[in-house]
């Protein structure tokens, strides 16, 4: 079993999250033998060469076929295995969007399918591999579950928890090699239960993905602009904890939704939908991509465009937190 | 397992069966694929399929699964025939709340293995479970009903290239080729003439059929392969089969059995029985 270990987490922040999560299905495939894995001819992509090396018969490539990739997890699901399916987010959100309806959403088989390099990472590539809508698209099918992992430490966690977890789930892989990790150490993750990450009494963020680690550090930085900022880490979007989001609703003078995913139909929207009749709702603010396909760059700079690194974030803070307290 | 004299009669009282279902539910109903498919389905659970109707949870039984969801007249008639679905509960077809709808929705304990009415998604699925059960050492076969129409759907060629290159021999497809899809006939929408020369080029093991002759639908869904292929049968079928005023009339893909159509039909089906 995959130690959590200082050592590891710097190392796995390294090879970023691709890598780490065929690290850890190899892992939990060595301790629960219903594990399977399914790739449309991106295992290498996934981090699973070594997992089709330690157990070939256990893993099944159905070629550039996403519909089918996901039908053929589904029956495979059918016979009693846990079938891990992966895939470049759009293309198996999207491109399988009504497979994943009928045989994770409709009839509640248990496949888990993950969403490689979702966001903005795989930034020259363009926006046909971006994953900027999946979670909205998923979000709306019933009976789905969405996770998504703060950083590769939480992959770990969250893959052994799905090996764990009966039913389907989407798993949105964000952040590339040398994203900064959210966590130092060991800690409880059980999905559905957000995590408060950093105490605060002005203002809460509430994150998902890549962005709690860059929240973090944006909490940090608005500590010295007077603003106390709170952080959770929103792994699980759905079902999303509602019991969190009251709390938070009812302590915090803001709340901030950062998210690398567009502002339709993620975290802010699960946000807003939960809280839009809570009587002591404050300004709910939405922290993301807009609703548009950009022009192509680098990561990191398309990152800074948007606003999603702990100095974009600490600056929008700063400027919707000052109109909160006039209104 | 019944003869043949037992099956013809099993198709005569399912389409007794289907006319009464279609009158009594007071809406329309996918008559003419449902009809087309009466004699597959009737040799699968008449004779072919490995199951137990006192334990549809059975481990070891074989799959059915209806591709082409529509069909589910042809589906749900078998079952109740065979004593899967009681009588009571095939009375609720499309009742408010009822579990036998017009396209099926999963219920293993009433035979229905899948949910289906997305067409091009069964075959996928069943790949899947054939997969697993090699894995197990397990013997079920897995049998796909799917449409001709059905075989527009991209996913279909994705799974059937899946299915070759796994080297599947547990599962079988039919195609139901009865020649006419929701908007028309397949040779003006989509020809489906090349059917059997399609799937034999994907790897499969292909025969065709006379999908109204119980004998040879017989023989062919018991054949064993001869390579590591899988195998598919195209079903030379008609739409509306055993009601003439609906045989090849694409106007009964999906309508309203009304009392004068019933009686019509009902008069036409009495003259095939004997029982």
């Amino acid at each position: 079993m995959l130690e959590i270990t200082p050592s590891n987490i710097r190392q796995w922040s390294r090879f970023g999250s691709r890598a780490v999560y065929g690290q850890a299905l190899l892992d939990v495939a060595k301790d629960f033998p219903n594990v399977v894995a399914l790739s449309a001819d991106l295992g290498n992509s996934s981090g699973l060469d070594r997992f089709k090396a330690t157990f070939p018969e256990r893993f099944v490539n159905v070629g550039i076929a996403e519909q089918n990739l996901i039908g053929v997890a589904a029956g495979i699901a059918k016979e009693g295995f846990n079938a891990f399916a992966s895939s470049f987010a759009p293309f198996i959100t999207m491109r399988a969007s009504e497979q994943i309806r009928m045989n994770l959403g409709y009839m509640e088989l248990n496949v888990k399918a993950v969403g490689i390099g979702s966001g903005l990472v795989m930034g020259f590539l363009g926006n046909s591999h971006f994953g900027l809508e999946d979670v909205a698209v998923t979000r709306a099918i019933p009976n789905l579950t969405i996770v998504s992992p703060a950083d590769c430490t939480e992959i770990v966690k969250v893959v052994r928890a799905a090996a764990e977890f009966e039913g389907p789930m989407y798993i949105r892989l964000t952040g590339g090699p040398n994203n900064p990790p959210a966590y130092q150490g060991d800690y409880d993750l059980t999905i559905g239960q957000s995590i408060q990450m950093r105490d605060g009494k002005d203002v809460a963020i509430a994150a998902t993905g890549s962005m709690v680690a860059a929240s973090i550090s944006a909490a940090t930085l608005l500590q010295s602009d007077g603003i106390s900022t709170a952080v959770y880490n929103f792994h699980t979007l759905k079902p999303i904890d509602q019991d969190c989001l009251l709390h938070m609703g009812g302590h915090y003078k803001s709340i901030f939704a950062v998210e690398e995913h567009s502002v339709v139909g993620g975290l802010f929207s699960a946000i807003t939908e939960t809280l839009a009749s809570n009587p002591q709702r404050p300004p709910i603010h939405p922290v993301g991509l807009p609703d548009s396909f950009g022009k192509t760059a680098d990561y990191g700079v398309l990152l800074e465009r948007y606003g999603l690194t702990p100095e974009g974030i600490r600056a929008r803070i700063l400027s919707e937190f000052a109109s909160d307290k006039i209104a | 397992m019944m003869d043949l004299y037992e099956l013809e009669h099993l198709c005569l009282r399912m389409r007794r069966r289907i006319l009464d279902m279609s009158l009594r539910c007071e809406g329309p109903t996918h008559l003419g694929g449902g009809l087309s498919i009466v004699e597959i389905t009737a040799a699968l659970y008449g004779s072919v399929l490995k199951f137990d109707p006192n334990n549809p949870q059975w481990d070891d039984r074989d799959r059915f699964i209806l591709s082409k969801g529509h069909g589910v007249l042809g589906l749900y008639t078998a079952l109740a025939e065979v004593g899967v679905i009681d009588e009571t509960t095939f009375l609720t077809f499309k009742q408010t709340d009822s579990h036998l709808i017009s396209h099926p929705v999963m219920n293993v304990d009433l035979g229905i293995e899948s949910s289906n009415g997305s067409l091009g998604q069964g075959l996928s699925l069943a790949i899947g479970i054939s997969w697993g059960a090699r894995f197990l050492g397990k013997t079920h076969h897995q049998y796909v009903l799917l449409g001709d129409g059905e075989c527009n759907e991209g996913s279909v060629w994705e799974a059937a290239m899946a299915a070759s290159q796994m080297g599947l021999q547990n599962i079988t497809v039919i195609v139901d080729n009865n020649g006419f899809q929701s908007d028309g006939s397949t040779e003006a929408i989509m020809t489906s003439t090349s059917l059997a020369e399609r799937w034999s080029s994907f790897g499969w093991d292909v025969s065709v059929v006379d999908g109204h002759n119980l004998d040879e639908l017989c023989s062919a869904l018991r054949a064993s392969p001869d390579h590591q292929q899988p195998r598919c049968i195209v079903a030379r079928t008609v739409k509306g089969r055993g009601i003439s005023f609906m045989e090849n009339n694409n106007e009964w893909h999906h309508n309203r059995l009304t009392q004068a159509w019933y009686d019509k039909a009902i008069e036409e089906l009495g003259q095939g029985f004997e029982c």
